[in-house]
């Protein structure tokens, strides 16, 4: 890419695969779990967390040479909260129906580990478009997982994708349900998504035999 | 910029600038966006109660479409004939009584107190509708709702919302296929007000029986379905001395 340098671009594209903070770093693991029953859910928490993580990782390192050490995981906290909070008020003022969708997602934003984990590991460290960086591939990582468990556990658990049926009516019979497929109630309960979780991490480690930890 | 960071000085000047910093900027974008968010709230109940009496845009299956914001306020005062508060005995008009909030309501009333319990009644087609609020709690947070009967005491429509259900479980308490199996269903048993039961066990996934006073649940969420048919169940009861004289 000629618009990022092979160092920079490689901020994007680790957390995609060999360093992804959900399979890898097994952070953010409760908002994976609580809200990937469905697909759009899964998007939306996904582009959210972009956000926050994108700017606030930003103004992290602005802040990282004034930011006293023994304070610093409350200056975190509150650089999180205030950016997640200006984001809620300004939608309620000017995209109320939207803001509606998203204030499910604000709790498990502020309190989502991997914002926290890049503010401390990255952005305290490295400069703004670096950290910027950072905070987009790592967002990139988490979504693409998001994305992953929300298709199975909507696929499976409730035959639809995007709420739209793709394999036929399950009460009416038609599509696959005439053949007898029944929908699996267990994959749209959060213990089924800890299921999926650990299949892409088993999948992602046997064809990267590097990743697997020592015991 | 050499400044020692460490020395305890520091910190405590740190800490003191940034939370005024932060407290401003929030305290002034709270202050100038009150004004917009509280009419956006205030359109928002006016289209909840009228979805509930079946007044809405709602095109095809699943789509739950509201009167648009610019057209509701008018849309409202059109179809809502009369706003009434009851408070103990007394039933007073009033045209701002879809504005009262049922959490403070409720917490008087369990509070031995007399709170006031707004109703609208609405016509559409001829046809009069009495539209009750409801406040209750689901999983995680609060959950709240309007429901429509007609004077027979049969459910014309409902509709629910929540503070933070969980989403594709809970939350589907705002959708379309849940909702609408509400409709037609009686809140009497015999003589006995019963309210409507989100049951898991009944089925009747098509609700086709409209004198269960049950409906289908919603797989996995077990605890939002219990808190939905507390809910109505304890709405119904506040109202049911001014219910008991529609009939």
């Amino acid at each position: 890419m000629a618009l990022l340098s092979k160092k920079d671009a490689s901020l994007i594209s680790d957390p995609l695969a060999d360093n992804n903070p959900i399979t890898i770093q097994v952070l953010g693991i409760c908002s994976a779990l609580a809200i990937t029953a469905e697909l759009k859910a899964s998007v939306v928490m996904a582009i959210s967390v972009m956000f926050v993580l994108g700017v606030g990782n930003v103004v992290i390192s602005l802040m990282r040479n004034v930011i006293p050490s023994k304070i610093r995981i409350i200056v975190q906290l509150i650089v999180v909260a205030t950016l997640v909070i200006i984001v809620d008020q300004v939608l309620k003022a000017f995209a109320y129906e939207l803001s509606k969708t998203l204030s499910v997602f604000v709790g498990l934003i502020i309190t989502n580990c991997i914002i926290m984990g890049r503010f401390e590991a990255f952005a305290l460290g490295n400069g703004p478009w670096r950290s910027f960086l950072d905070g987009i591939g790592n967002s990139l990582g988490y979504g693409i997982i998001l994305v992953i468990v929300g298709f199975f556990r909507e696929l499976l658990g409730s035959g639809t994708l995007f709420g739209y049926p793709v394999l036929g009516d399950p009460i009416e019979k038609t599509g696959l349900y005439a053949l007898g497929y029944e929908n699996n109630g267990f994959m749209i309960i959060p213990p089924a998504a800890l299921i999926v979780v650990g299949i892409i991490i088993w999948v992602q480690r046997s064809r990267n035999r590097a990743l697997i930890e020592e015991a | 910029m050499a400044m020692n960071t460490d020395k305890n000085s520091y910190t405590v000047i740190f800490a003191v600038i940034m939370v005024v910093v932060v407290g401003s900027i929030l305290a002034f974008l709270s202050t100038g966006l009150r004004s917009r968010i509280n009419e956006n709230e205030r359109f928002e109940k006016q289209q909840n109660i009228l979805y509930a009496m079946g007044v809405n845009e709602n095109e095809g299956d699943g789509d739950v479409s509201f009167i648009p914001t610019d057209k509701v306020e008018e849309t409202f005062s059109k179809y809502i004939k009369k706003q009434i508060i009851l408070e103990g005995d007394k039933t007073t008009e009033d045209q701002e009584a879809y504005l009262i909030e049922m959490k403070k309501e409720l917490d008087i009333i369990k509070k031995g107190g007399e709170g006031k319990l707004p109703l609208f009644i609405g016509e559409k087609d001829g046809k009069e509708f009495y539209i009750i609020p409801m406040y209750g709690k689901g999983l995680w947070d609060a959950i709240w709702g309007y429901i429509s009967l007609d004077k027979n005491l049969i459910v014309q429509g409902v509709y629910f919302d929540h503070k933070g259900e969980t989403p594709g479980l809970g939350a589907n308490i705002k959708l379309r296929f849940f909702m609408d199996d509400f409709k037609g269903e009686s809140i009497e048993d015999g003589a006995r007000l019963a309210g409507i039961e989100v049951a898991k066990g009944n089925n009747d996934p098509l609700n086709q029986d409209k004198e269960d006073n049950q409906v289908d649940a919603l797989a996995g969420a077990t605890i939002t379905g219990n808190g939905v048919s507390a809910m109505i169940k304890e709405a119904l009861t506040l109202y049911k001395p001014y219910l008991t004289t529609l009939k």
